[in-house]
C-alpha cells in the first residue's frame, strides 16, 4: 500500500489507505484511552494551521491532534494576518515555507486551494485539506466512517453492508462530497435524500442513490447523517423556508421514532438546531455527534502520523522491519 | 546466503533459560511484569509468561508495548501501521518491568521503550530480555538476558521467525 | 529590399503550385506568366495563404499594460501568422468613444506591423444598460463596423434588439458573448460532472444556448446582423445551424482551445484552463468540429486574453478567465480540424482569412490571394513540427494552456502590405 504524500481529497485514498487510517486512530484513541496523553512521535517537527475561513472548531482539533503528537503548531489565521491585506496564497505559502513548516493544514473557501498549494511547488511538506470550498472535508469523512465503524461494526471491518443515508444540501456541501466517495469506497451503500435544487448535475454518476422524499425509506437505514443548511440558500431560492425545509427534510423526533434498532444519527456541526435537525434528534441516545468530535482528534492524530512519516508505505513489507 | 544459527529446540532452551534468570533475579514474580515489544517480542513474551507461571504456578503480569509513536527515526521511514500496546489493568507503577524483543540491534528500539514507559508510569526496575543480541549498539544500553549473543557484520539479516507467524520457530542469518 | 518581388514555388491552400508577385505592397499578379526580371525568392513548397484575420483579440491598451500591449500583441499576432486583428473593447476605460478606439486604432498604425481594428463597445461603459455611441465610433478614424461588450452579456432583449437594428445604419455587426448572467452567478466552469465533484460553481450550456436562441430571433426579427462569438457547446452549434437553415443572417465562431481541450482539465484545478466560456465535453468539442465542417461556425478567432502570472499563480475562483491564443492559433485549429479530418486547409485557411473579413467588413481582405488585393501573406511550413514554449512568446503573457504541446505547422514568414514583417522567424524591429 502508498500512503499518499497529501490529503487533498478522499481520491487521495483507497481502501487500504483508509483502513489504515482508521485502525491508526483506533488504536491512537486505545493508547489515549489509557495513560499515555502525549506522544512524543512529532516533536520538533511544526505543523501550521493556515485558516482562510473561520472554523474554530476544526482548527482546535487539528491542533490538539498535532500537540498531542508533540508537534510545534502554528496557527495562521487569514483574519488579522497578511493575508487579510490581500497576500496571495502563494506568498503566504512561501512564508511558511520559509519558517520551517514541515505540514500545512488548509481551510479555504476556494475549491482547490489545497490542492493548488500542494502542486504548484510552494511548499515542500505534506498539505492536508481541512475543507475548501465545496470540494472536500476528507478528515471529516474519515472521522465520520470511523465513528460509523466504532458503533456498527467490530474490529477493523470496513463497511460492507451498511446503509447510509446523507440528508440535505449536498451541492454545496464539501462534508457529502467526501463521506459519498469514502463510505461508497469502505463498502457502505450510500443514499442522498435532497430536494432537487441542492443536488449537483451528474449525481447519477456518483456512488450513491439519490431520493428525493425523506420519509419513504428512512427505516431502512443504519446510520443518517444530516448536513448543515445555510439560510443564505434560501435567499439563493434553493428552497422557500426554512420551514418547508425542515418539515419535509429534517430530522426530528417522529422521524427518528421510525429509524431501526441501533441506527445511529450524525451532523458534521455546527448543527442548526430546529432547522435540519431538532434538539430531541440532536441529544437523543442515537446521536454519536460528540463522539465525532472526540473522533476528529485521533483521525487528525493518524493522519498527520501517516503523512509525516514518510511518502510512501508498503504495509506488508513494514511488518517485517 | 543464510545459515540457521538458532534451532526450534535451541529456541525453546533459551526461553526456558530465560525465564529461569528472570525469576532468580527478581526473587519471583509478584511485582514481575513482562512486555512484549510487537510482533515478535509479543510472542516471545508470551512463551516466557508460560515458563513462569508453569514454574510458579500462578499467571504474573503480562502486556505489550508497541514504541512506533516514540521512535527517533520517523522521518526516515516509510510510516507503518500501529501495534497493540496492552497494559494490564495494575499499571507499570512499582513493577518490575522486563521489556522482550526478538532481536537487540541499535538499542534505539529500547530507548523508544524506556520513553513509552515513562509516559506510562514509574516501575521499580526496567529489565531488557532478548532473544538475541546482535551487537552494534548505538546507545549506552545492555540487555539482562540473552538467548544467543551473535556477533554479526552490519549488513547481515537477523530473520527470527517464530509460530505461528511464520509455522517453523527459528532464527537465520542472511548475508 | 526593393518593394517588388516574386514568390516562387508556393504551395496554395488547395495544394495548387504557383507564384506571385508584389509590388509596391499589392498583388500584381499570380501564376508563371508573369514577368521574370524581379527578385525571386524561392518558398520551397511551403504553404502560402493570406495572413490570418481574427475577429477576437484582446489587446490590454489601455489600462492594462502589464498584460498586453498594442506593440506585444500585435508581435504576437505576427508571430501566429495574422495580419489584422480585431481589439476587443473591454479595454480601462472602455472602448465606447470615438476618442478612444481611434487611440488603439493609431497605435496599431504606429507599431504597423498588422492591422489592428478597434470593437466598439455596445453599451456605455459595457455596463449593459445604455447604447454606446455606435454610429460616432463608426464614423471615427477607426471605422468600426464589429461591436461587442465581451466579457459581458449584453443580456436585456430590448437593449439587444436596439443595437442590432441601429448597427444597419453601416451594415455593422453585433458580435455577442452569449452568457445568461443569472444562469451564470459565480460560474468557474462547464456545469457537469467535473464542476459537481470538483466543488465549482457550474456554467451551464443552457446559459450560452438560450441567449445564441433569444439573439438569433432577434436578429430574425429586425433583420440584422450578428455575429456570436466563441460557440463552445453542442446545443449552441444546433442553433445556429437551424438560423442559418431559416435564413437569418447570423455568423458564429469557435476557438482553438474550444476545438481541442475539455473540462476534466480543471481536475486539476490549476486556472490555466480557467476561460470563459469555459471548456466543455468531449461531446462538445466533436460537436464544434462538425458545426466548422458543416459550415455553421463560420470563422476560427482567438480569443487571445493575456492575463498576468499573479492573475493565474493562484486558487482557481480567485484566477482570471482567458488564455492567450495568437501564436499557438493556426497549429492548434490545424491539429484540430485539418489533422483530424473534420474539414480541408482551404477551409481552414478560409475560417481564418476571407471568412472572418467579411463578417468584421474589412474589405480589402475579402478576396484572398487575388490580384490588387494588398499583400498580405503568411508562409507557413505544414511539416514543421515544434513545441509551444510559454516561456518563448511574444506576448506580454504567459497565459497558453499549450505549453508543452508538439504541434505541426510552423508560420514562418508574413509579408503586410508588401513588408516582411517577420521573415524565417525573425519578427522586423
Amino acid at each position: 500500500m502508498k500512503f499518499p504524500r497529501h490529503l487533498l481529497s478522499i481520491g487521495d485514498l483507497n481502501q487500504e489507505s483508509a483502513l489504515a487510517v482508521l485502525d491508526t486512530a483506533k488504536e491512537l484513541a486505545r493508547i489515549s484511552d489509557g495513560q499515555i496523553k502525549k506522544l512524543p512521535t512529532l516533536r520538533g517537527r511544526t505543523v501550521v494551521n493556515l485558516f482562510f475561513e473561520d472554523s474554530t472548531r476544526t482548527r482546535i482539533s487539528f491542533e490538539t491532534a498535532a500537540k498531542r503528537l508533540s508537534a510545534d503548531v502554528i496557527n495562521f489565521a487569514a483574519k488579522g494576518s497578511s493575508v487579510s491585506k490581500g497576500e496571495s496564497l502563494k506568498d503566504t505559502a512561501l512564508t511558511l515555507q520559509a519558517m520551517g513548516a514541515d505540514a500545512v493544514v488548509i481551510r479555504h473557501h476556494a475549491s482547490g486551494a489545497p490542492q493548488r498549494l500542494a502542486d504548484a511547488g510552494w511548499i515542500a511538506g505534506p498539505v492536508i485539506n481541512a475543507g475548501d470550498g465545496t470540494h472536500e472535508h476528507p478528515t471529516q469523512a474519515l472521522l465520520d466512517a470511523f465513528t460509523i465503524r466504532q458503533h456498527l461494526k467490530r474490529d477493523n471491518a470496513n463497511l460492507d453492508g451498511l446503509k447510509i443515508a446523507i440528508i440535505g444540501d449536498i451541492l454545496h456541501s464539501r462534508v457529502a462530497r467526501s463521506n459519498i466517495f469514502l463510505l461508497s469506497m469502505l463498502g457502505a451503500s450510500v443514499t442522498v435524500i435532497a430536494p432537487p435544487t441542492l443536488l449537483p448535475v451528474g449525481i447519477e454518476s456518483w456512488p450513491c442513490s439519490v431520493s428525493f422524499r425523506l420519509e419513504d425509506s428512512i427505516e431502512e437505514f443504519d446510520a443518517i447523517m444530516t448536513l448543515r443548511i445555510q439560510r443564505e440558500r434560501m435567499e439563493e431560492a434553493f428552497f422557500p423556508s426554512e420551514r418547508e425545509y425542515s418539515r419535509y427534510y429534517g430530522l426530528n423526533g417522529d422521524r427518528l421514532a421510525q429509524l431501526k434498532d441501533g441506527a445511529i444519527v450524525l451532523h458534521p456541526g455546527p448543527m442548526n438546531r430546529g432547522v435540519e435537525i431538532d434538539a430531541k434528534s440532536a441529544d437523543s441516545v442515537r446521536s454519536v455527534i460528540v463522539d465525532q468530535v472526540t473522533n476528529g482528534v485521533f483521525i487528525r492524530m493518524a493522519v498527520l502520523y501517516l503523512l509525516l512519516s514518510g511518502t510512501s508505505i508498503n504495509l506488508s513489507e513494514e511488518a517485517k522491519a | 546466503m543464510t545459515r540457521t544459527v538458532l534451532t526450534g529446540e535451541e529456541i525453546s532452551r533459551a526461553i526456558r533459560r530465560i525465564s529461569h534468570e528472570i525469576l532468580e533475579r527478581n526473587k519471583g514474580a509478584d511485582s514481575l511484569l513482562l512486555l512484549g515489544i510487537p510482533t515478535r517480542g509479543v510472542l516471545l513474551a508470551q512463551r516466557i509468561h508460560a515458563e513462569i507461571s508453569a514454574i510458579e504456578g500462578k499467571a504474573v503480569g503480562l502486556g505489550s508495548l508497541d514504541i512506533t509513536l516514540h521512535r527517533d527515526d520517523l522521518r526516515m521511514r516509510a510510516p507503518r501501521p500501529l501495534h497493540r500496546t496492552e497494559i494490564p489493568a495494575g499499571g507499570i507503577e512499582g513493577k518490575d518491568v522486563v521489556l522482550v524483543d526478538d532481536v537487540f540491534f541499535s538499542g534505539r528500539t529500547i530507548r523508544a521503550a524506556l520513553d513509552a514507559l515513562g509516559e506510562l508510569g514509574r516501575p521499580a526496575t526496567v529489565q531488557l530480555a532478548v532473544l538475541v543480541d546482535r551487537g552494534h549498539r548505538e546507545l549506552p544500553i545492555r540487555a539482562d538476558f540473552v538467548g544467543k549473543n551473535l556477533p554479526t557484520s552490519r549488513n547481515e539479516q537477523v530473520r527470527v521467525q517464530l509460530e505461528p507467524l511464520e509455522g517453523e520457530d527459528s532464527v537465520v542469518l542472511e548475508a | 529590399m526593393s518593394n517588388s518581388f516574386k514568390l516562387v514555388n508556393a504551395r496554395l491552400a488547395s495544394n495548387e503550385r504557383t507564384s506571385l508577385t508584389v509590388e509596391s505592397g499589392v498583388i500584381t499578379s499570380i501564376g508563371e506568366n508573369s514577368s521574370g526580371s524581379m527578385e525571386e525568392i524561392d518558398l520551397k513548397g511551403k504553404l502560402l495563404c493570406p495572413s490570418f484575420v481574427d475577429l477576437h483579440t484582446h489587446l490590454r491598451e489601455p489600462g492594462k499594460e502589464d498584460a498586453e500591449t498594442v506593440a506585444s500583441g500585435t508581435r504576437a499576432a505576427v508571430r501566429g501568422g495574422f495580419g489584422a486583428i480585431f481589439a476587443m473593447p473591454n479595454t480601462n476605460p472602455v472602448a465606447d468613444t470615438a476618442g478612444v478606439v481611434e487611440q488603439v486604432h493609431s497605435l496599431g498604425i504606429e507599431e504597423g506591423r498588422c492591422d489592428v481594428l478597434p470593437i466598439g463597445a455596445v453599451t456605455r461603459g459595457q455596463e449593459g444598460k445604455q447604447l454606446a455611441e455606435i454610429l460616432a465610433m463608426a464614423h471615427s478614424r477607426a471605422n468600426v463596423r464589429v461591436f461587442s461588450d465581451d466579457g459581458h452579456c449584453v443580456s436585456d432583449s430590448l437593449l439587444m434588439r436596439r443595437a442590432l437594428e441601429y448597427v444597419k445604419i453601416f451594415d455593422g455587426v453585433i458580435a455577442q458573448h452569449a452568457q445568461d448572467p443569472e444562469l451564470t452567478k459565480d460560474a468557474q466552469m462547464n456545469e457537469g460532472v467535473i464542476s459537481s465533484r470538483l466543488g465549482l460553481k457550474g456554467w451551464p450550456a443552457v446559459a450560452e444556448e438560450a441567449i445564441i436562441a433569444r439573439d438569433v430571433l432577434l436578429a430574425d426579427h429586425v433583420g440584422s446582423r450578428l455575429h456570436i462569438c466563441h460557440v463552445s457547446t453542442e446545443g449552441s452549434v444546433e442553433i445556429v445551424r437551424w438560423a442559418k437553415a431559416r435564413g437569418i443572417q447570423v455568423t458564429a465562431e469557435v476557438t482553438p482551445h474550444h476545438l481541442l481541450l475539455t473540462d476534466d482539465l480543471a481536475s486539476t484545478f490549476n486556472p490555466i484552463y480557467k476561460v470563459n466560456p469555459p471548456l466543455r465535453t468531449e461531446r462538445d468539442v466533436h460537436a464544434l468540429r462538425d458545426g466548422v465542417a458543416d459550415g455553421t461556425i463560420d470563422i476560427v478567432a482567438t480569443d487571445h486574453a493575456p492575463h498576468p502570472l499573479e492573475a493565474k499563480e493562484c486558487e482557481w475562483p480567485a484566477a482570471a478567465f482567458g488564455m492567450i491564443g495568437l501564436e499557438s492559433a493556426f497549429a492548434i485549429a490545424y491539429h484540430s480540424l485539418v489533422k483530424s479530418g473534420s474539414i480541408s486547409l482551404q477551409t481552414l485557411i478560409a475560417a481564418m482569412t476571407t471568412k472572418p473579413a467579411v463578417i468584421g467588413g474589412l474589405s480589402d481582405r475579402m478576396s484572398g490571394l487575388t490580384v490588387g488585393a494588398p499583400a498580405c501573406l503568411a508562409v507557413i511550413d505544414l511539416e514543421r513540427t515544434w513545441t509551444i514554449d510559454r516561456e518563448k512568446v511574444e506576448s506580454k503573457s504567459s497565459n497558453t494552456p499549450f505549453h508543452g504541446f508538439e504541434v505541426e505547422g510552423l508560420v514562418e514568414s508574413v509579408l503586410y502590405r508588401g513588408q516582411w514583417v517577420m521573415r524565417d522567424g525573425v519578427i522586423r524591429k
